[in-house]
This record gives C-alpha cells, structure tokens and sequence, in this order.
C-alpha cells in the first residue's frame, strides 16, 4: 500500500514535470508581465496559470486581493503603467474604461486570439476591451434536509421563501433560518440591485443618468428586505458573504442567496457538520413580486491590458493571460469546480447550475454604465438607515437619489 | 539663541514641514474647488457571453481633449463645501423651514451624512478624551505605588492596548460582542434578552467604540502621567504628609496641579486623534450605526468611482473642525506662554 502511494507520487510528480515542460508553450519569449486582481479560487488559478509563464525573460508578477479596485486605476495611471493587466468585473471595468487606462485588444485578437471563444471577447463601441473567462451569478443555497423536514419546496420566488423560513422558525429547527450578505456598504446595495431589478426597475431614467430608484419597485424591493431580515441573524447589518457562509457552515441558516462562485467551496471548509454537507444543494435565482426576471444579476470576469505600456508589453501579457486561461487547465478537476468557465471545453460541474440557471431565466447582467458606481456607493450608505427602522422606505430612496445626484454632479455625469 | 543661528537650526525642519505639510494641505484645498470635467457620453453598443446591450458610455476622445486644455478640471469654488454630502446649506435651510420644532429639526439634521457623521464624531471625541485621561492618571498613580519589581511588568501590560494594532484589537472585541461570541452571550444573558445585539444596535454600537477608543488610547496617557510622576518633587510631597495630607489630598493639592500642564497635551493629542477617528468603525463594521469623517474619505476613495473631490473637502473640513476643537486649548497655551514671559 505504502509502496503503492510512493509509486503514485513518483508519477503525478513526473507527470507535473512534463505538465511544466510542455506548460511554456504559448507563453511570451520576452516582456513584464504585472497583475492586479481580486482574490476568489478561480482569479487565483488564472494567476497560477500566468505566473507559470515566468522565465529568464519574461518577468511576471501578481497582486491578487480584495482591495484590486482601488488600487488598479492609480496603478494604471502611470507611465508606462505598474500593471499590465487587470483582472475586474463588468462593474469594475467602468471605472477603467472612465479613466481609459485599457487598451482596446482587436489587434491581438486578430494575431493570437485562436483558442478563444467569441462570446469571450466583451466588445465596448465596437471594439475589444476585455476577455472574459467566468461567469458568476448569486443564486438559492439551502439545505435540502432542513426544507424536506418542514415539508416544503424549494422556493423558486421570494415570497415562498418567506413561507419556508416561518415554517422553519415555527417547527422550532431555526431562529434565524435566512442568510444574506446585507452588510451596510456594497453587499447592501447589491441585494438591493437584485430585488430592484427582480420587481422590475431600472436604476436610471432611459438614456440618461438621471436615478430613478424611488419608485414603486424601489418601494416594494426594500419592503422584501426587510420582510427577510426578520428572519436573520439580528447582526444582519455587519454579515458580509464570508460571515453568511459561516453562518450556513455551521448550521443556522438554511436559506439564503449567495454567490456561485463561492458555491462550490461551500461546505469543503474543515469543521463543516455532517448533516450541513449531506444536506448542502443549489439552485436558480428566485423572482420577485410575480414578476418573470430573476432578482438577480449576471457577472463575467475577465481581464484587460493596459494602455500606458509598450507594444511589445502588451503582447506578452496577451500571451500569458490567454496561457493562463488556455482550454488545457480544465481537465484539472479542482479547476473546473472553482467557476462557471467560459472557457472551450467546460463541462458543467454540479456546483454551476444556479449560475446556468440563473443566465437561462434570463437575469439582467449588472449595468455596464459610467455612473453605476456612484449610485451603488450611495446604496450601499442610506440604506442601512432604513434596514434598522429608523425612516420609510420613501425617505430612504429619496436620501439616495439626492447623496447619488451630488455625487454625479461632482464627477460630470448631470 | 541668535536669530541667525536660529534660522540655520530650524531651517531643515521648516524645509521639511513646508514640504510635507504645508504642500499637501495645499494640494487638497486646490482639489476640492475643481471637480472633473462634465462627461460626454455617448450610446454604444456593448457585446459580451450575455448578449449585446445599448449602454451608455464616455467618449474618451472628446473627454481627453477637454483634459488637456484644463488639466485641473472644472473650477466650482465652495460648491462641493455645500453640497448634501458635505456641508449641505440648502437642505439644512429646508429643514429649518419644513420642521414643527427643534426635535423634528434635529432628526431631519440627523438624515444629512455630514451632521450624523459630525453628531457620532464630537460624541466620540468628548467622551472618550476625558474618560481615557482619568484612567490614564489612574492607571500612572496605581503603578507608580507598586513595588519595583512588579513595575516593569505592569508598565507591559499597561501598554497592551497601544501596542495591539487598532484594527486587530477593534477586530478581536468584535467577535466577542458578536451575538454568538462571549460577550455577546454573556450580555444576552444577564438581560434575559435572547435577541439582544450589539451589532444592532445604535446605542450599544456607540458604547461598544467608546469603550474600545478609552481602552485602546488610555495607555497614552498613562505613559506621559507615568513620566510625569517621576518628576513630582518629593519635598513638597513629604511636607504634605507631614501636615497630614490624606492620600487623596496629596494627589488632588500636589500630584494633580504638578501634572496639569501634561494634561493639556494629552487632551490636545487625543481631541485631534479622536476627531479622526477610523479604525475602531472599520473594525467594528459598524458604518451603519455610526460613521465618522474620516469613513467619509475611505468610503469616497474606496468606491468604483473614486470621488476625490468630494474626499478633499471633507479632508478640508476635518483640518477645520480639529482647528476649532484646539483652539480653546491653544488660546489657553499661548496666554499662559505670555504671561510667563511677561
């Protein structure tokens, strides 16, 4: 047995070294390569996979964190640029694409871009600004053994999630059996976004960026909130998605909407209880107030190059991101659960269909728009007044509106 | 000291302030009476794995040529000083004329950021500072009676909470009055209350930092008091307890007026780190009980849109509020400077 372990070792050893061997083809002959990006397993592996790509010379480096993006702008701003390459989102490229820091990519596309699928490639006027190589959406996580002991379904709208938890709370198996990251600050306002966009509103008024958020929808969509905080953990207000997680690893939450892409590590956390991990299920996105769009929203991450550098910088750090995204890193199975890939050759793991799920109800990708972000950090400040009761659900949109027109007024948009 | 010895002995020093301090303070006051350009946007068409969608975008072009011809940005003057998030005039006047009474005026204040910020901040601040001298002095008496060998020892422990970083330590109170932690619990408990939270509410929130801003500042002025006892002349103590000084009086007629002037500068210091105050509501995640103007800054800096306009002039106002918190003890330094000198 033992000899066998130390044979196997020897192999998966040898079979990494010709992994590593074969690994740099593809990979730039020369040039910097500098990433900045956020810190989830996925963004971690395409970090791996282009650090792999590091030789005599070719420099490459990365700084992966939860802070990227405030450090990305500055960081591109210089010339030539600290970062050659950002990894963001379809709401942080915004603050790239404002600042125009990113280089468009049609041309390294045209010269090396085989390999990469179309709906991969994010066109912005016409031209490419981005590769994207994951999907993410949020998504319902429960615990299947805790609904079928109640006798419930799984809820496919808000409002039967309110009946689940009651019956929950009632049968006296949870106090607190909803879970949600509704920290005051951007996990908030981001709740808000789903609800909002789930009871059909639209955050600006058509062509413009004037707000339209204290609306009917924008009523009904904080009323749900607050229907659904009753049911959490009275410290709702400080939970971000790590602190909802270890609500529902260690048990007290049975309900709650959450991230894909932290869907798969869910329950694989040393600690986990048993009837948590038996009991552990995904699914969609759920709608809201009759309405047919799911209250949420879709997201990719991809990444970008850097306009202040040089030609040739650009065109190693194209190599090495595609390297580090190639169709080859999805046999690796711990790769392939880490995301919903967009990447040639995915094959679905189980952990991906509330995302699937959730592009196929037709959920609304989070708007691209110049302006979101002031209005997202406006959410994510009035809203905690209203969470906590202190004003109506009227004054606290109003509060928003007016702390999101100064600020775009500040920064040009009106 | 000759003047012009004087000028050469200062003169890295002035250097160095001009450069360091003055030039910075410069720069934010210039930064918040320019805000950026008006955007030109324009509709394009953005594809993406979702599909495509018409959106609005900015017309880099026409935005960089706007740039080079006034690289500052456009020039509002104090707008943004009286916009809603920073001073707000013109809502604080519609409150005013809108409100019943004072208690409807206040709570309408009480919904601008700026004057809920400012409310937390100055209760924090008067609060805390005096709170954390009287237990600095405490603390300074109490150790400084202890025999020799323990001193040292207490000193360290004393010092602790200075020594923790102010994050860690806001973190680590954090979890314990969590409704789940230690604290949590035990308070739940001795209330009979299953559903009480700290993290909940607004009031225990508040108390929860001041308790953390006195633990964590009192050791300042427990090191400066400490200093200071060393120096209190002994003759005078000794004929204190030979007319039959009380413990408590020796402190309060001798220790007391001795130490005064080193309580000026730990309330100076403190007022000024206290009107700052940051850490402890980050640590305690507890921006929606009570925010502060240095969360303002973070918050505008920290956003997808970095508002660096709106960050200067609360910075700009933070440098005026902690000049007007001093200026009663800077008036009372500069008169008694004078009358020694006289």
């Amino acid at each position: 047995m033992f000899l066998k372990k130390i044979a196997l070792a020897g192999a998966v050893a040898m079979l990494g070294s010709t992994a590593l061997a074969g690994g740099h083809a593809g990979c730039p002959t020369e040039g910097r390569v500098s990433i900045v990006g956020n810190e989830f397993p996925a963004i971690q592996t395409v970090g791996a996979g282009a650090m792999g790509c590091a030789g005599d010379a070719v420099e490459v480096s990365t700084n992966l964190t939860a802070d990227h993006q405030t450090i990305n702008v500055p960081g591109m701003q210089g010339n030539p640029a600290e970062y050659t390459s950002a990894i963001i989102a379809n709401s942080s490229i915004v603050a790239l694409m404002n600042e125009d820091v990113i280089r468009p990519l049609d041309d390294l596309v045209a010269k090396h871009g085989d390999g990469i699928q179309p709906n991969q490639l994010i066109t912005i006027n016409g031209q490419v600004m981005a590769v994207a190589f994951m999907a993410n959406a949020q998504h319902l996580v429960y615990r299947a053994d805790v609904l079928e002991a109640v006798g419930k379904d799984v809820p496919t709208t808000y409002e039967e999630m309110l009946e689940a938890a009651e019956a929950i709370r009632a049968a006296g198996i949870m106090e607190n059996p909803v879970g949600g990251a509704y920290a005051a600050g951007w996990n908030l306002a981001q709740e808000f976004n789903n609800m909002f966009l789930g009871m059909g509103g639209s955050h600006f008024k058509a062509g413009s960026a004037e707000p339209s958020i204290n609306t009917e929808a924008g009523v009904k969509a904080l009323e749900m909130m607050k229907a659904l905080s009753e049911y959490m953990n009275p410290d709702f207000l400080t939970h971000d998605s790590n602190a909802t997680n270890a609500e529902y690893r260690a048990g007290n939450t049975a309900l709650m909407n959450m991230w894909g892409s932290r869907a798969a590590t869910l329950v694989t956390a040393e600690g986990v209880p048993q009837e948590v991990i038996d009991g552990f299920a995904i699914a969609g996105p759920m709608t809201v107030g009759g309405g047919d769009t799911p209250a949420t929203t879709l997201w990719w991450d991809g990444w970008t190059i850097a306009k202040n550098i040089s030609d040739a910088d650009a065109e190693a750090t194209f190599l090495a991101m595609k390297k580090a995204i190639d169709p080859a890193i999805m046999a690796d199975e711990e790769t392939r659960t880490q995301a919903v890939w967009l990447i040639d050759g995915y094959e679905p793991t189980p952990a991906a269909t509330g995302v699937f799920a959730a592009a196929q109800a037709g959920s609304i990708p989070y708007p691209m728009l110049p302006f979101m972000g002031l209005m997202h950090t406006a959410l994510g400040n009035e809203l905690a007044d209203f969470m906590q009761g202190n004003e109506s659900a009227e004054q606290a949109l109003a509060d928003v509106e007016a702390a999101y027109i100064a600020a775009a007024k500040e920064q040009g948009f009106l | 000291m000759k003047h012009r010895t004087f000028f050469w002995f200062f003169l890295p020093t002035a250097a160095a302030m001009l450069l360091f301090i003055a030039f910075p303070i410069v720069s934010v006051v210039t930064q918040s009476l320019f805000t950026p350009h008006e955007a030109v946007l324009i509709e394009v068409e953005n594809c993406g794995p979702f599909g495509c969608t018409t959106e609005t975008s900015i017309d880099q072009e026409a935005t960089a040529s706007l740039r080079e011809s006034s690289p500052l940005g456009r020039f509002v003057g104090l707008s943004i000083y009286f916009d809603r998030g920073h001073l707000a005039f013109a809502e604080v006047g519609e409150a005013w004329r809108n409100s019943s009474g004072l208690s409807s005026f206040f709570s309408n204040l009480m919904n601008l950021p700026f004057y809920s910020a400012l409310a937390f901040t100055l209760t924090y601040t008067f609060v805390c500072t005096p709170a954390l001298i009287a237990l600095g002095f405490a603390i300074a008496v109490a150790v400084n009676s202890l025999h020799q060998r323990l001193k040292g020892l207490m000193i360290f422990f004393s010092l602790l909470p200075m020594i923790v970083t102010p994050l860690i330590g806001s973190l680590i109170l954090f979890w314990m009055v969590d409704s789940r932690g230690v604290l949590g619990n035990f308070l739940s408990w001795i209330t009979a209350d299953p559903d009480l939270s700290v993290k909940a509410s607004t009031p225990l929130m508040w108390i929860c930092l001041i308790v953390y801003g006195i633990w964590s500042s009192a050791p300042f002025a427990f090191v400066v008091f400490y200093a200071g006892l060393q120096t209190v002349p002994q003759d005078t103590l000794e004929s204190a307890q030979i007319d039959g000084a009380t413990r408590w009086q020796q402190i309060r007629f001798v220790i007391i007026p001795h130490l005064a002037p080193l309580v000026t500068f730990v309330a100076l210091i403190q007022l000024m780190d206290n009107f700052r105050v940051l850490e402890p509501i980050l640590g305690f995640q507890a921006q929606a009980h009570a925010q502060s103007l240095s969360t303002f800054i973070l918050s505008d800096l920290s956003g997808e849109t970095r508002q660096l306009s709106s960050a200067a002039t609360t910075s700009v106002l933070t440098i005026l509020g902690v000049a007007i918190l001093l200026s009663p003890v800077l008036v009372r330094t500069w008169r008694d400077f004078n009358e020694k000198s006289h």
